[in-house]
């Protein structure tokens, strides 16, 4: 029972903590960009507005524009919960593997595009094409790139592949370089960064992701906006905890926790320096860039697959 | 044999061959001149660290003057010469058409299984550990092979051709430990010498065709149509 | 008892077939009775199978019936029982749903009574098929059921492409049953009678056994609609009542699909990976394919149907996954495998009906079939909406509704590749199981489109404002299709449990292990491995999303919210017009693929007084490159064979004599 109350806890820190994430990020790209830019914490104080403000919908909506944040925010928390972050011994990580972590974002995603769709505007459709081509695109390449890591150490559930991977010693698998580079490939596209989506854009014929949200207001914009941070988040976590797994507590000791706490905080933060630096040098791809761009994670993904059979295992 | 058992060094020729066959990918999936020759540099710079290792692996030093050969030709040389041809030729940022680049792709990965299955008979015959980079150099020629086929432009097709090359230098290293010497820098002066030719013809077609699109050769048969 | 059940169910609906008949003068009530006895008979094949899965045991009967020395034997077991259930099902929910669909025939001639006539042979043959034990008695039901459904589709034959779908259908049919009669041929042959029990015992040499492989592959194949077999079926599925599509689409193929894995696992045997190979690679392009023609298409029910040879393609993957496995031995995955495809079945069957049923709620409200001039149906039509978003939700496999369990599976299946000796096929089922993961993708892209563009936004014609939930009947049937969607979804352990002595009967080994950690968790391979908790995610989802509901709307005061008109970007107002179109969501997609398609593109420029006219047509490569030449070739041969028909009596008559004298030599 501790470990579920564990879970709980944990599932909670990282969803408090997410807007930080992206405050951090921002905070990082504006000083890159010699400018003075908010502090980490702002998101919390939009946040905090967004909660206060009225509530305006389209007379077009239907129940689905209503439904979609709550959908798509309590999602994105169920697929937080089942991602190990400072240890591999909780037992919701049994709940549900990167398959249906997978299975559970899309889920979110439909409802996203669905709620774009709503209203019945162009910028909403726009936004929905847009999302579930690059999203039907990026899939595949995601999986694939679990698939390489699932297929290594023969499992699929996360708490599995890292603990597993974090007892092994240090040996240079080609395979896992090549799952890296996709993953980080397609966790840039899945949480809408440069080059593929700008969070901070506001013009039309660039949007994605805000194109979607567009009509949304007060709460609704709020549980929206804070799902996005949680997804960046969880992308982070996966990301720094997959390639860099050194450091997750392998016990439920309180010493182990805490320092593996303070090394994940470590890796998030390098992680948002490395993401602040790769989107102050790059500029937005074009639309249809995009395809080549995933296509190339895809083809990473793959042969990380291929060098894993043909290199690694007999 | 399982990865976990070898050598970090070994593990480390193993990654390059990954590597190497990535740059290939990546060689197919260029579409500028000038990025498709720094590819090709990387391509170089990757053999030459592989070739580095096996040195020290292998205790055969005189690889390392191979490595050195490698580094001053492919990475330096070619690439260099490559670059003022395109500078002269003004074709920097031509933006090259090929068939759909994703099927292309798709296909390469099939060229990849494919030469691992025709590599599964020879890789019994080697004892070495690192001999299961045999399907990685047979697969980096079939790609370089590919490339030619599938570019128009003579310079890309001649990196094809280059890459080609590498793919069996790589093989000749990794897989039994380079060739005698003097087979090693026959060819390397027989690259040296492909260059500098094919920068000579270059100029040539382009003069007499106007172009350096090889499908414009088509014109030049004998059947009137 | 079972099989009594069963048998009774056969003759439920040959009854209904034979109402008509007594009642011809009265098409209201002949509908209404014709329909009841249909559903009973639903009903009892509901039963009967559900015993016979559960029970896992194995009922036989030989009737007084048929040739003299070859009575009809039927059999009962926990495949057909699986298989009977699914029909039975979908059967029920069609004869609830048609009584209401059916009134727009009433005023036609004869229209219910046909409708009925061929309804009730239609689903006698299906459950004939399943219950068939000899090979004569099996084809006499597969004919049936073929004949019986081309009478259905081209029951509203004013229409003239109807007319050529159900002609390409007829002939896809004949040449299907051909290919299953040289099967069963090469079975019979080298056993000694025609009898299933018989041809099991019997092996054949790895040449035969592969021929007659290859014969049930195209056969069943052509039934089931794989790429490239697949053309009659976007033809012919939609153009049929939509209770019947329902069933065509939903139930038919999975006859297919039951006759492929009655003849290739049981009465074949001696599977070799070559075979499985092939349906990998055939399941892994019907599968891709599948999905992107669906995604192309505005027709609402020619989509549904293109997204059958999508899921026919998952279930190809599970099941040549499962032969891989089952040639190298290694039984346990190999029984993973096939359960994902006996799984992924019944989802298929019970969210392609769903779609079906919704999708001909949309047409008998709206009149309309182009997607393109729907939109706002939700709030005309709410249960309707609800029931085909569980099934959208369902057909995109995302937890917690069942096609996700099936495809869950499917991959894990997949994932257990390096298992193999052969490092070749451990590299291609990864590959397969990447295309899968495309498939999925783009299906939940085209759903989004689909719901969104029928269901959403504003309305984008005229008659939409007069639409509404349709009757009650029909109603019911959506929901209790959707409430199954998502009781298979959640509640998967228990139905693994259940197609365990699917398994246990054809491959002589189940899957315990999946079940082995409670009714919680579905393990497939062992608890470390992989497990997947679906009441547990269910929950977990409502219980978040109740908490934020809760923390986020408590009834302040200065918090309400207000209505007002769509941010317009201060140009006036909106009208349905600036909405993204089906073409222009799908339009990136199309880009990507465009090496996929035919693709011919123009706008016609207008002239005064007629506005420009944007044309989009999207043809399919598969018949040009393979159907018309195929045709060209037999036109000409008809051609050529037509020389002799000069039109001479005398000649004719010497044909004959010169068969005659020909047969006579042959005989001496």
């Amino acid at each position: 029972m501790s470990g579920l109350l564990w879970a709980i806890i944990k599932t909670l820190c990282v969803i408090l903590l997410a807007p930080l994430m992206a405050g951090w990020v921002k905070w990082l790209k504006c000083r890159l960009q010699n400018r003075r830019g908010a502090p980490p914490w702002q998101p919390y104080r939009d946040l905090l507005r967004l909660s206060r403000k009225n509530v305006v919908i389209a007379e077009s909506a239907s129940w689905i524009f209503r439904m979609a944040p709550y959908i798509v925010f309590s999602v994105t928390c169920l697929a937080v919960s089942t991602v190990p972050v400072v240890t591999v011994q909780l037992p919701v990580a049994a709940l549900a593997d990167v398959i249906a972590l997978v299975g559970f974002l899309a889920l979110g995603r439909f409802f996203l595009a669905l709620a774009g769709m709503d209203v019945g505007t162009a910028f909403g459709g726009m936004g929905s094409s847009r999302e579930v081509t690059i999203s039907s695109l990026a899939e595949p390449a995601l999986l694939m790139a679990f698939f390489t890591l699932a297929m290594n150490v023969s499992s699929t559930n996360l708490s599995t592949v890292i603990g597993e991977l974090g007892r092994r010693d240090l040996t240079l698998y080609p395979s896992l370089i090549f799952a890296a580079m996709g993953l980080v490939l397609v966790a840039i596209a899945e949480t809408g960064r440069i080059p593929i989506d700008n969070p901070s854009t506001h013009l039309e014929l660039t949007m994605i992701h805000e194109a979607m949200i567009l009509e949304y207001s007060g709460r609704h914009l709020l549980l929206m906006e804070w799902a996005s941070m949680l997804k960046l988040t969880l992308f982070s976590l996966l990301i720094v905890n997959l390639i860099v797994p050194w450091g997750v507590a392998l016990t439920l000791a309180p010493a182990d926790l805490a320092f593996a706490a303070l090394i994940v905080t470590g890796k998030l933060m390098l992680w948002g320096m490395m993401l602040a630096v790769s989107e102050t040098i790059q500029a937005k791809m074009r639309l249809f860039r995009a395809p080549q761009y995933l296509g190339l994670a895809f083809i990473l993904s793959m042969l990380g697959m291929m060098s894993h059979i043909v290199l690694e295992v007999r | 044999m399982l990865i976990a058992s070898l050598s970090l060094p070994e593990q480390g020729v193993l990654t390059l061959a990954a590597l190497i066959l990535l740059s290939s990918f990546l060689l197919l999936a260029q579409v500028r001149l000038d990025s498709l020759i720094n590819t090709f540099a990387l391509q170089g710079a990757l053999i030459f660290l592989a070739t580095v290792f096996m040195a020290f692996i292998s205790g055969k030093y005189h690889l390392l003057i191979s490595a050195a050969l490698t580094l001053f030709l492919k990475v330096f040389f070619i690439p260099g010469q490559l670059r003022l041809l395109v500078v002269r030729l003004n074709i920097r940022r031509e933006v090259e058409v090929i068939g759909n680049p994703m099927l292309v792709m798709l296909f390469a990965a099939g060229l990849v299984l494919f030469s691992y299955y025709v590599a599964l008979p020879i890789r019994e015959l080697s004892l070495l550990s690192t001999r299961n980079t045999i399907t990685i150099s047979l697969a980096v020629v079939l790609i370089g092979m590919l490339m030619v086929i599938s570019r128009r432009k003579a310079v890309a097709q001649v990196i094809g051709f280059m890459s080609m090359e590498n793919g069996l230098f790589f093989a000749a290293v990794v897989s039994t430990h380079g060739m005698p010497m003097v087979v090693e820098l026959g060819i390397a002066f027989d690259v040296l010498v492909a260059v500098i030719l094919f920068g000579v013809f270059f100029f040539h077609i382009r003069t007499e065709i106007g172009s350096l699109d090889t499908d414009r050769l088509n014109h030049l048969t004998e059947v009137d149509r | 008892m079972t099989l009594a059940i069963a048998e009774a169910a056969v003759i439920l609906a040959l009854l209904s077939a034979v109402v008509p008949a007594v009642l011809f003068a009265h098409p209201r009530l002949l509908s209404r009775l014709a329909f009841v006895l249909l559903g009973a008979a639903g009903l009892a094949a509901c039963v009967a199978g559900g015993q016979a899965l559960l029970s896992q045991t194995s009922q036989q009967v030989v009737l007084p019936l048929g040739l003299p020395w070859l009575h009809v034997s039927l059999v009962l077991d926990p495949l057909a029982g699986l298989f009977l259930f699914i029909v039975g099902l979908i059967t029920c929910m069609a004869a609830c749903y048609g009584p209401a669909y059916v009134l727009e025939y009433l005023h036609q001639e004869m229209g219910p009574g046909i409708l009925a006539v061929f309804s009730g042979l239609f689903v006698s043959g299906m459950f004939l098929v399943l219950l068939a034990a000899d090979a004569f008695s099996f084809m006499l039901a597969w004919e049936l059921m073929s004949v019986a459904s081309y009478f259905l589709v081209v029951f509203q034959h004013a229409k003239l492409e109807n007319q050529r779908a159900a002609f390409i259908y007829l002939l896809m049919a004949v040449v299907g049953g051909t290919f299953l009669f040289l099967a069963f041929g090469i079975l019979a042959g080298f056993s000694d009678g025609f009898s299933f029990q018989t041809m099991k015992g019997t092996t054949l040499s790895p040449t035969w056994a592969s021929l007659a492989f290859v014969c049930a592959f195209i056969g069943f194949g052509l039934k089931a609609g794989i790429v490239p077999l697949h053309v009659w079926l976007p033809l012919a599925h939609p153009v049929a009542p939509s209770h019947i599509s329902a069933m065509m689409s939903g139930v038919m193929l999975k006859v297919a699909v039951y006759g492929f894995i009655r003849f290739v696992y049981d009465l074949l045997g001696g599977i070799t990976w070559q075979w499985g190979v092939a349906l990998l690679l055939v399941g892994s392009a019907s599968a891709i394919l599948g999905v992107l023609y669906a995604l192309m298409q505005h027709d609402l029910k020619r989509l549904l149907a293109y997204h059958s040879v999508e899921n026919i393609g998952i279930i190809y993957i599970g099941l040549g996954l499962s032969m891989i496995f089952q040639a190298t031995h290694h039984a346990e995955i190999a029984a993973l495998a096939l359960i994902a495809a006996l799984y992924h079945c019944l989802n298929h069957a019970l969210f392609k009906s769903l779609l079906f049923l919704g999708a001909g709620a949309v047409l008998q409200q709206t009149r309309q079939h182009d997607m393109e001039r729907m939109g706002g149906l939700i709030k005309k039509m709410p249960v309707t909406a609800v029931c085909f978003l569980v099934g959208c939700i369902s057909i995109s496999a995302l937890p917690p509704f069942n096609g996700f369990v099936s495809e869950w599976l499917t991959f894990q299946a997949a994932l257990q590749g390096p298992l193999l000796k052969s490092g070749i096929l451990g590299a291609m089922i990864p590959v397969a199981a990447a295309i899968l993961a495309l498939t999925g993708a783009l299906a939940a892209a085209c759903f989004v489109k689909v719901f969104g563009i029928v269901f959403l936004g504003l309305p984008r014609c005229e008659d939409i404002a007069r639409a509404k939930d349709p009757s009650l009947g029909m109603q019911l049937s959506q929901i209790v299709l959707a409430v199954a969607c998502l009781a298979f979804g959640i509640f998967p352990t228990w139905t693994v449990r259940a197609l365990n002595g699917v398994t246990e009967g054809l491959l002589g080994n189940g899957l315990t292990s999946a079940i082995d950690n409670g009714w919680l968790w579905l393990t497939p391979v062992s608890p470390q491995t992989a497990s997947y908790g679906a009441p547990a995610v269910f929950f977990g989802l409502l219980a978040s999303w109740l908490i934020v509901y809760a923390l986020l709307h408590p009834l302040r005061r200065d918090n309400r919210i207000r209505i007002a008109p769509p941010w317009d970007c201060g140009f006036g107002p909106l009208n349905a017009r600036m909405q993204y179109t089906a073409s222009s969501f799908a339009m990136p997609i199309r880009r990507v693929f465009s090496f996929l398609w035919l693709i011919v593109e123009k706008v016609e420029p207008g002239g005064p007084g007629t506005p420009p006219r944007y044309i989009l047509r999207v043809n399919d490569r598969i018949w040009l490159a393979l159907y018309v030449p195929i045709g060209k070739l037999m036109l000409k041969l008809a051609e050529r064979t037509s020389y002799i028909q000069g039109g001479n009596l005398r000649v004719y008559l010497s044909y004959s004599f010169f068969t005659l004298l020909f047969l006579l030599w042959v005989i001496v």
